[in-house]
């Protein structure tokens, strides 16, 4: 089951090289601003194609703009 | 948004899944570094400060809080209660109120508020407007964040275009 993470530790999780951070916005808006770290899939383009490169067994983070 | 994408990657076979679900908002308004090409969605929760924002709590008396304003810019007091939530403001001339008055007597219920995420170009707009120097801010269950003030909002959308 995903876990919910908050800033605090969001940015204890980005401690660990391993962690995957993943935005899941559109290209435009992730070409606009985006964290550090964050590789771009948008939500309709997330695929095993697009995942073919992510390690499963690492952290892995999703993100959108905010929760509403 | 987020939530679908991280049940999905446990779906394809992902262990370790996490949902930062507050997303790019929580990240800004903490005041941590952004990457991209902009132009930054500046927001008035970028600015918004309790600091120095004049406050008292309900139960507290006019005279407890007539001195607070003294020499300060601000035009008002936000009243809050014990969760901080904000229940009103005091504009100076309640301060001229008997000074055993308690506040919840004399403040204006249901001041205008906006929330952090609020856009900074749009509110300076309304702002000028209405000839408003600082307005409010809260978060979604109504708890003081601070204030936003003109000025602020001003330098901040200066250097977000």
């Amino acid at each position: 089951m995903p876990k919910d993470v908050d800033v605090r530790q969001l940015r204890k999780l980005l401690e660990d090289e391993r962690t995957q951070l993943i935005e899941v916005l559109p290209p435009d808006e992730y070409e606009e601003e985006h964290l550090p770290r964050a590789i771009n899939i948008p939500l309709k383009s997330l695929n095993r194609e697009a995942v073919a490169s992510l390690d499963p067994s690492s952290p892995t983070v999703v993100y959108c703009w905010d929760d509403i | 948004m987020s939530p679908r994408a991280a049940w999905q990657l446990e779906a394809m076979g992902f262990r370790d899944v996490y949902d930062f679900a507050n997303g790019k908002v929580e990240w800004i308004l903490s005041g941590l570094p952004i990457e991209g090409g902009g132009p930054h969605y500046a927001m008035a929760g970028e600015v918004a400060t309790a600091e120095s924002a004049v406050t008292c709590k309900l139960g507290e008396r006019i005279g407890e809080v007539r001195g607070r304003l003294e020499g300060r810019s601000d035009t008002f007091c936000v009243v809050l209660n014990d969760q901080d939530v904000v229940l009103g403001r005091i504009g100076r001339s309640q301060l001229d109120a008997d000074p055993a008055t308690p506040v919840e007597e004399v403040m204006q219920s249901g001041p205008t508020t906006v929330r952090p995420t609020e856009p900074a170009a749009a509110l300076l707009d309304r702002m000028a407007k209405r000839k408003v120097t600082s307005v409010v801010v809260t978060s979604k269950r109504g708890e003081f964040v601070g204030l936003a003030r003109r000025e602020d909002l001003e330098r901040l959308v200066a250097r977000s275009s």
